[in-house]
């Protein structure tokens, strides 16, 4: 064996599942180095993440990682759900479709993988290895982690500042340090299986409680990339695995599904039961969970990797700020302050979801029952159906980072501790998307018309911007084109949606976190004051 | 909350519960539970608001949990 010898970073992410491949791109992105240390050489196996939400894609796209991932996942943004064989309502997440994501794709999480380390492999700051497993983790102070690395060679140590611990559901380090996750777990089993069929099918989630194929029970079906379908059974409580996990029994099941004419061959076949459960805090000196390791949910939502992929969005740029010297340590206290309600919204509705699936009594029984009888000819009722309220961004409402709200706004728009709106404007003659010119650093969103863009009140604000270290971004939108020679972003709104979906007008100012989470906002010229104020809280003073 | 739920509202007492009993006429127990549920959900829906809902389901649950 080697002598053991110590290397110094600053940052240091266990796992390399989605969450600790999103925390290394970001890191990237900010331009922070990290390391990334994950025990297997290869990416999951078998049938895991398949449904990737458009806030994730957003936060890909921002180091350049969603474009493999959008070419070969399936987009959807369509949902059926059936009791029965009958339809009974279907529902469109994009009703208005002006956004550059789609709601979401179907990406097998072993793509998702693949897509993410290649495309980390040609960022600048990347050094993700393989087969070096995590054994040990020592706090040395409250400043430094030491962690102790094997390979199949040698051991080595790493100091490191600060230690992402995505290192999944089991989490090693999280049961190093004694911590738990505590929740609920249900008893009903599920059968997971992939399948590859010839027939085309579309691109769509469908859900059926009560199907006839499968007595009394649920099912879910999506489509995959590569002919791959995903059928999802609910099997009871008292199923047992491995009888359940036989192929021919599966085959059966398949059989009467899909209907006696379609072949297909079966990829892979898993049975689980689920639990929703959390750590009581994430943080613990300079080592912070995320992803499974910190939370767990069922996956009916796909709240899963899409909420973990959030987890490092918020915890990345705030590190990488402090790391920069630009702001306090406390600002990483609002790691916890926003993504343990994030956790906790996540949690509610992956639970009410398996709740509603798996009545837990007669009276809940009877309840869903009138509720799919009036469905029927009811809307209102069909509110009521739950087969999975699927992932969207969590609303920091309640940040430590967020100013108060103007109320000339009347809640519309986008509030403190909500994420910016996207839509398409014009720079120039070219059309572009309104979230990828706000960028990754604190940024001024300012509203304008062409009096106001040439006043000195702009000039000012754009001076304040200037002084502050780091140089905020400003961004103007205006109502119509400006010709401006004075190097300014300057995007035109033509089809005016920007100044509507943000409850602007000519005067309107947002201040933009670096993860494009609103901080501030002013209908109508604020007093530079104001937004300094507004700046400082947002980076953790 | 919009009013104390236990103050008296109804318009006409008597012709509501009879409308409401009668409901069940002729129905077998296992029917007359669905019809129930029905009515439930469609009361909860014309009330709407959360916390009045909330409020009424917690006084009716509350004999049963306090003995
Ligand atoms: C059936 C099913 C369907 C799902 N569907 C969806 C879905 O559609 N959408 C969605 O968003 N989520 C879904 N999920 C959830 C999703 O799979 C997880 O949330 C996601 O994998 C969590 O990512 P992670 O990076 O936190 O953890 P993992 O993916 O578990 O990655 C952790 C990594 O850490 C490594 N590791 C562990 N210990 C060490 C150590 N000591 N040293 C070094 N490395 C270590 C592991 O090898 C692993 O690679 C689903 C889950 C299941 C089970």
């Amino acid at each position: 064996m080697k002598q053991a010898n110590i290397q110094y970073e600053d940052v240091v992410i266990v796992g390399a599942g989605p969450v600790g491949l999103a925390a290394a791109a970001e890191f990237a992105n900010h331009g922070i180095k990290s390391v990334v240390l994950e025990v297997s050489n290869s990416f999951s196996d078998g049938s895991k993440a398949i449904c990737w939400s458009q806030r994730t894609l957003e936060i890909l796209n921002r180091s350049g990682s969603a474009k493999k991932m959008l070419e070969k996942g399936v987009t959807w943004k369509q949902g059926r759900v059936y009791r029965g064989e009958r339809e009974i309502f279907n529902f469109d997440l994009q009703a208005e479709p002006d956004f550059q994501m789609p709601a979401f794709i179907n990406l097998q999480q072993y793509y998702f993988e693949e897509f993410l380390e290649r495309h980390i492999g040609t960022m600048k700051f990347n050094d993700i290895r393989r087969s070096h497993e995590v054994v040990d983790v020592n706090p040395k102070t409250d400043s430094t982690v030491l962690l102790t690395v094997k390979t199949p060679k040698d051991e080595y140590k790493i100091e490191t500042k600060y230690v992402i611990a995505a290192d999944g559901v089991k989490s090693p380090l999280r049961n190093k340090l004694g911590l738990q996750l505590k929740g609920q777990k249900f008893e009903e089993k599920f059968l997971i299986t992939d399948i590859r069929v010839k027939k085309s099918y579309p691109m769509e989630r469908r859900f059926w409680f009560e199907p006839v194929f499968h007595h009394g029970q649920s099912a879910l079906l999506h489509v995959q990339p590569d002919n791959i379908l995903r059928i999802d059974l609910q099997l009871g409580p008292h199923a047992d695995p491995e009888i359940e996990s036989n192929p021919e029994r599966v085959k059966n099941r398949i059989r009467k599904m899909l209907g006696e004419g379609v072949g297909f061959d079966i990829e892979w076949i898993s049975v689980y039961t689920f639990s929703c459960r959390r750590m009581d805090k994430f943080t613990h000196g300079s080592i912070f969970f995320a992803g499974d390791s910190a939370h767990v949910v069922s996956p009916f939502g796909a709240r899963g990797g899409n909420g973990g992929v959030q987890d490092v969005d918020n915890l990345s740029w705030k590190i990488s700020a402090v790391l920069k010297g630009y702001a306090p340590k406390t600002l990483l206290n609002s790691y916890d302050r926003e993504r343990i309600p994030a956790a906790d919204e996540n949690i509610l509705n992956s639970a009410r979801s398996t709740n509603f699936m798996t009545p837990k009594n007669k009276a809940s029984e009877e309840f869903r029952d009138a509720v799919f009888l009036l469905s029927e000819e009811m809307p209102f009722a069909r509110q009521l159906i739950n087969s999975g309220r699927l992932s969207s961004p969590h609303f920091y409402k309640d940040s430590p980072l967020n100013s108060m709200d103007d109320p000339l706004f009347k809640s519309k728009g986008a509030s403190p501790g909500e994420l910016s709106i996207d839509t398409s404007v014009f720079k120039g003659e070219d059309a572009v998307w309104l979230l990828t010119e706000l960028g990754t650093q604190f940024c001024l969103l300012i509203f304008v018309d062409e009096p106001l863009f040439f006043s000195n009140k702009i000039r000012h604000l754009r001076e304040l911007a200037c002084s502050w270290k780091p140089k905020i971004k400003i961004v103007f939108v205006s109502d119509q084109e400006i010709d401006s020679k004075n190097g300014a972003l300057i995007l035109s709104d033509k089809n005016n949606t920007c100044f509507k979906k943000w409850a602007a007008k000519p005067g309107s100012v947002y201040l933009i976190r670096p993860d494009q989470y609103i901080a501030a906002r002013w209908k109508d010229s604020p007093p530079l004051k104001e937004i300094n104020c507004a700046l400082e809280k947002a980076m953790g003073n | 909350m919009i009013y104390n739920i236990k103050e008296q509202n109804f318009e006409s007492p008597d012709d509501f519960y009879e409308v409401l009993v009668n409901a069940h006429d002729g129905l077998s127990d296992d029917e007359s539970r669905r019809l129930n549920a029905k009515i439930i959900l469609l009361l909860a829906n014309a009330i709407g608001n959360k916390d009045l809902l909330e409020e009424i389901i917690l006084t009716a649950r509350k004999s049963f949990v306090e003995q």
